[in-house]
C-alpha cells in the first residue's frame, strides 16, 4: 500500500510539470500585450515599456519560462501584479473559504444524491423514479449561476429564510481561527459559550452549498440509480431476499455496499470539479474563496496570480483523485494495486 | 449515517427558523451621543475588494473609496463638485511666476496612531514618490504619481517650518493644485509607514474621519469613527465595506435590508429599485466621456464639413436609450457636466440626416464613401458596449451614404493601433483623474498629444485650440482659466474632431434612511457627513 502511494505521489510530479507548462504557455500566448491591457487608456510608450520590464515580459519566452519553473520549484509563486502581495499568501487567505464551501456542497450532494438514487432504483419506473430522474436531468442542465440567483430570489428575498450572501453576519466582529467558519464557530462555542458564530456560519452556507452541490447531486443520483439496478438484478440479492432477509437490510447492507464503487469514483471526480465550479457560485454569493479570487485575477490580467491559483487547484484535484483511488482499494479489496 | 443526517436537518431548521430573525437586529444600535444624527453602522456593498490601502500605490476605485474615508489631502474637492477647497492646508500662496506653491497647514491635527501631523509628514508622503534616493521610494511603484507626470512638474518639496511647506515646480502648471486633491497625494503617517514598511498597505494610518479597524480579504473592510477628527463631527460609528461581486446579488441584498447602499447596480435593476418602497437612488454624471474620434490625418476626415456631416448623421438618443439603458446622458462637450468651465451655452449637432447629406455633397461626397468604424471590445463606464454602439452608428451612417465597415481587435491591440492612427473612425473614451479640464482637453485634444503613440486619436492639430488650453494650463487664476476653457470648447464644437457620445451616469441605490450621502464627480465615496434617520 505504502509503495503504491509513493508511486502515485511520484507520478504527481510529471502531471504538475505538465499543468505548469500548459498554464504558462496558455497565458503567455493569449492575444494582447498584458502591459498594454493593464495600463488601459492612460498608457504612454514609456509606462508600457517600464511595466513590460517590471513584469519580465521583455525577455524571450523561453527565458521567462525557465525563470518561472525555477521559482515554482522553490515553491515561490511570485507576487500578484495587482496587490504586490505574495501569491502564496493570497491563496492561503482564500483557500479555507472554498474548502469549507466545497465540503458542505459535497456532503449535501452525496447524501441526498445517494438517497434519491437508491429510492429511484428500488421503485424503478414508479413516480418517485420519474420525478427524481426528471429532477436530476434538470439539475444537470441548469446553469449554476442562474440557479444561485433563483435560490436567492426565492429563499432569501421572498421567503426571508437565508441571507443573500457572504459567510457570516456582517455585523459580528469575529476573528477567524482556522478560516473554516463552522469549525471556528464550534471552537468559539467551546471557548466562550457563544453559539451565534456557528449558527450564522451554517446559515450562510446553506444556499451556496445547495447551488454548488446541485449538479454533482444530479450526477451522483443517476449513477447510484444505475449502479443499484445492476446490483439488484444479481443472483446473490435474489438469494438474500429468498432467504427472508429484511428488504431494507438487503438494500442498504448488501446492495448499496456493492453498488458504491462507481459512485465513489464519480464523487471523487465531482469533488475536483466543484473546486472549479466554485468560481460562479462564489461570485454570486459573495463568497470570498479561491474561485472568486481567480476570477478577479483573470479580469485584471494578474498573470502570476492566475498561474498560482490554477497550479494550486490542479494539485488539489490530483491529490483528491489519489485519495479516491486509495479509498477504492479499501472498499473493494479485489482491486490489485498494481 | 441516519444520525448525522438528522443532526444536520435539525441544525438547519433551527438556524432557519429561530436565529435568522434574531441576527438581523444584532448590530447597529450602540448609539452613545445625544445628537439625534449620531450613531449607527452603515454597510456599503461594492463590487470588488480594495487592492491595497496605501492609495499612492494603487490605481483602482475600490481602494480609493476606502482611502477617501481614512485619509486627508492638503486640498480636497468640495462635495459634489470638482472645485478644490482647503483641507489639511488652511491656505496657500502661489508665486507670480507660478513656480512656487507655499501651503500653510492646519495645526493640532493628529494621525490615528497619535503622532502629530506637520510639514514633515507632507514632505515624507510626497518625497517617497518623487525622490529616488528616499528610503521609502522602493516601496512603490508610485503609479498615479507617474500617470499624472508629477516628476515632470515638481522639482522639490521642503518643510519651511513645522506648519509651512513649499513646493517648487519645474514649469507653471495650474492643474497641479487639483492633482494634490487626488488619492495618490494623501498624507500618510510617517511613523506607521516606518513601522509596517511593506505591510503598511494592510495597516493604513491617516488623519481622516474614520480609523481603519479590520480587513477580511475579499469579504469586508471595517472603519470606525475617529473621535478626534479635525473636521466636522462624523455621525456614523462604523462603516463596513462589503464585497458583493455580482450586481444582481448586490441589489437583492439591498432589497432584503442586509446592506444600506450599493455601488454599480446593473442598469436593468434600476426601475425595480426605484419602485421599491423604502429605497431611493442618488444620481450624478460621471467624470468621463465616450466619443467617436474622426481621424483628421486621413481623407475624407481632414475635411471639416465631412466631420460635421458625421455629427449630424448620428442619432445619439437612440444609442443612449438602446445601449446605456438609463445609465448615460448625451454628451455635447468633451468635458463632463459638473466639471468647472463646462460650457453649457454650446448647442449640440442635432440628428439631421438631410443636413448631413447636404454637407457631404458640399464637401464633394454626394455619393458618400467607404470607411472603417472601429469598435472597442470591452465594456467601459463611458461606453458599456462598443460593438452595439458601432452597429447603430453604422446604420445611421448608411442612411446618409457612408459605408462604414466595423472593425475590432482585442483591447491591447485596439489601443495600440488607435494610438498609431491606423483607424478612420474609432470609439474610445476617457475617465478623468483630478477634476481639472486640462486632464481632458490637453490629454485628448491638444496638438502635442497627437504625437504617436497618441492620446489625441483624432490627430486633430488645431493651433488656436492648443494655444488657448496651453495658456489656461499656465495661468493660476481660476476665473481666467474658466473663460479660456469655455472658448476652447466652442472651437472644438465647430471643428468637430469627435462625435461626443455620452457621459455615464453614476447611480447609487440606497435605503431611504441614509441621509447626507453626496456623490462626487471624481468617484469619491465619503461617509463623513452621512447619518441614518431613525
Amino acid at each position: 500500500m505504502l509503495k503504491y502511494i509513493l508511486k502515485r505521489l511520484a507520478l504527481l510530479l510529471p502531471t504538475l510539470f505538465g499543468v505548469i507548462t500548459l498554464v504558462f504557455f496558455m497565458i503567455a500566448l493569449a492575444p494582447g500585450d498584458p502591459a498594454r491591457v493593464m495600463l488601459g487608456e492612460r498608457a504612454t510608450a514609456d509606462s508600457v515599456e517600464q511595466l513590460r520590464h517590471d513584469l519580465g515580459l521583455d525577455k524571450p519566452l523561453y527565458v521567462q519560462y525557465g525563470l518561472y519553473l525555477q521559482r515554482v520549484v522553490k515553491l515561490d509563486l511570485g507576487k500578484s501584479i495587482k496587490s504586490g502581495q505574495k501569491v502564496s499568501e493570497e491563496i492561503w487567505d482564500h483557500f479555507p473559504a472554498t474548502i469549507e464551501l466545497t465540503i458542505w456542497a459535497m456532503i449535501f450532494s452525496t447524501v441526498v444524491g445517494i438517497i434519491i438514487g437508491v429510492l429511484s432504483a428500488t421503485r424503478k419506473n414508479g413516480w418517485i423514479d420519474f420525478a427524481s430522474m426528471g429532477g436530476a436531468l434538470m439539475g444537470v442542465s441548469m446553469p449554476v449561476f442562474w440557479l444561485a440567483l433563483v435560490l436567492i430570489m426565492i429563499f432569501s428575498v421572498k421567503l426571508d429564510m437565508f441571507p443573500t450572501g457572504g459567510r457570516m453576519n456582517i455585523r459580528y466582529y469575529f476573528t477567524p481561527i482556522t478560516g473554516l467558519y463552522v469549525l471556528d464557530g464550534i471552537l468559539i462555542f467551546f471557548k466562550s459559550g457563544d453559539i451565534k458564530v456557528f449558527i450564522s456560519a451554517l446559515h450562510h452556507l446553506v444556499l451556496p452549498a445547495v447551488a454548488l452541490g446541485t449538479i454533482p447531486l444530479a450526477i451522483i443520483a443517476r449513477i447510484t440509480r444505475s449502479s443499484m439496478l445492476e446490483v439488484l438484478n444479481q443472483d446473490y440479492i435474489k438469494t438474500a431476499r429468498s432467504a427472508g432477509i429484511k428488504e431494507s437490510k438487503v438494500i442498504y447492507r448488501y446492495a448499496l455496499k456493492n453498488a458504491l464503487l462507481p459512485i465513489i469514483t464519480v464523487i471523487g471526480l465531482q469533488f475536483g470539479l466543484l473546486l472549479s465550479g466554485a468560481i460562479l457560485t462564489e461570485t454570486v454569493f459573495a463568497w470570498p474563496g479561491i474561485g472568486k479570487w481567480i476570477y478577479h485575477a483573470i479580469e485584471a490580467r494578474d498573470y502570476p496570480a492566475v498561474q498560482g491559483g490554477i497550479i494550486v487547484i490542479s494539485t488539489t484535484f490530483v491529490l483528491i483523485n489519489l485519495v479516491v483511488d486509495i479509498l477504492y482499494s479499501i472498499v473493494n479489496p479485489k482491486i490489485r494495486l498494481s | 449515517m441516519k444520525k448525522v443526517l438528522l443532526l444536520l436537518l435539525a441544525l438547519t431548521t433551527i438556524s432557519v427558523s429561530g436565529f435568522a430573525k434574531g441576527q438581523q437586529s444584532a448590530g447597529g444600535d450602540d448609539m452613545s451621543a445625544s445628537d439625534s444624527k449620531a450613531g449607527g453602522v452603515l454597510v456599503f456593498a461594492h463590487s470588488g475588494d480594495a487592492v491595497g490601502l496605501d492609495p499612492a500605490r494603487e490605481t483602482d476605485g475600490e481602494s480609493f473609496m476606502i482611502a477617501d474615508n481614512i485619509y486627508n489631502c492638503l486640498v480636497e474637492f468640495k462635495p459634489g463638485t470638482t472645485e478644490v477647497m482647503p483641507a489639511l492646508a488652511k491656505s496657500w500662496d502661489v508665486s507670480a511666476d507660478g513656480l512656487e506653491y507655499v501651503f500653510h497647514l492646519r495645526e493640532g491635527v493628529k494621525f490615528h496612531d497619535g503622532t502629530d501631523f506637520n510639514a514633515d509628514a507632507i514632505v515624507f508622503s510626497h518625497m517617497r514618490q518623487l525622490d529616488e534616493s528616499h528610503p521609502y521610494f522602493e516601496y512603490g511603484p508610485w503609479k498615479y504619481w507617474g500617470y499624472m507626470d508629477m516628476s515632470a512638474i515638481v522639482k522639490d518639496i521642503e518643510a519651511v517650518d513645522t506648519y509651512t511647506v513649499k513646493y517648487t515646480l519645474l514649469k507653471p502648471e495650474a492643474p497641479f493644485i487639483a492633482n494634490l486633491a487626488m488619492n495618490f497625494a494623501v498624507i500618510v503617517s510617517p511613523a506607521a509607514v516606518e513601522m509596517y514598511k511593506e505591510d503598511y498597505t494592510n495597516h493604513p494610518v491617516g488623519t481622516g474621519p474614520f480609523k481603519f479597524v479590520s480587513w477580511t480579504k475579499d469579504d469586508n473592510i471595517v472603519v470606525e469613527r475617529n473621535p478626534d477628527y479635525w473636521g466636522q463631527k462624523t455621525y456614523l460609528d462604523r462603516v463596513i465595506f462589503k464585497v458583493i461581486p455580482d450586481a444582481t446579488a448586490r441589489t437583492l441584498a439591498l432589497k432584503k435590508g442586509e446592506v444600506d447602499i450599493v455601488d454599480f447596480p446593473s442598469p436593468e435593476d434600476i426601475p425595480g429599485i426605484k419602485a421599491t418602497e423604502g429605497l431611493k437612488v442618488v444620481e450624478q454624471a460621471g467624470l468621463n466621456v465616450g466619443y467617436l474620434a474622426l481621424n483628421c490625418e486621413k481623407e475624407p476626415f481632414d475635411n471639416k464639413l465631412v466631420r460635421q456631416a458625421v455629427n449630424y448623421a448620428i442619432n445619439k438618443q437612440d444609442i443612449i436609450d438602446g445601449v446605456y439603458g438609463g445609465m448615460g446622458q448625451a454628451a455635447k462637450n468633451p468635458l463632463p457636466p459638473g466639471m468647472w468651465s463646462y460650457n453649457d451655452e454650446i448647442e449640440d449637432y442635432p440628428y439631421d440626416p438631410a443636413k448631413a447629406k447636404a454637407l457631404l455633397a458640399e464637401a464633394g461626397y454626394a455619393d458618400g464613401f467607404s470607411t472603417t468604424l472601429w469598435a472597442m471590445p470591452v465594456s467601459r463606464p463611458y461606453n458599456p458596449n462598443g460593438k452595439k454602439v458601432a452597429e447603430i452608428m453604422q446604420a445611421n451612417l448608411a442612411d446618409v451614404g457612408i459605408d462604414a465597415a466595423i472593425t475590432s481587435y482585442d483591447w491591447g491591440t485596439y489601443l495600440d493601433k488607435t494610438d498609431q492612427g491606423e483607424h478612420d473612425m474609432a470609439l474610445l473614451g476617457w475617465t478623468g483623474d483630478n477634476g481639472d479640464p486640462d486632464n481632458f482637453l490637453w490629454v485628448l485634444l491638444s496638438a502635442p498629444a497627437a504625437v504617436k503613440p497618441a492620446g489625441n486619436i483624432a490627430f486633430w492639430k488645431n493651433e488656436e485650440f492648443t494655444s488657448i488650453i496651453k495658456e489656461a494650463k499656465e495661468t493660476a487664476d481660476q476665473a481666467k482659466r474658466t473663460a479660456l476653457y469655455e472658448e476652447a470648447q466652442v472651437i472644438f464644437k465647430e471643428e468637430a474632431p469627435w462625435v461626443t457620445l455620452a457621459h455615464s451616469l453614476v447611480v447609487e441605490p440606497m435605503k431611504e434612511e441614509v441621509m447626507g450621502f453626496v456623490l462626487y464627480p471624481t468617484g469619491k465615496r465619503v461617509f463623513s457627513e452621512v447619518w441614518l434617520q431613525k
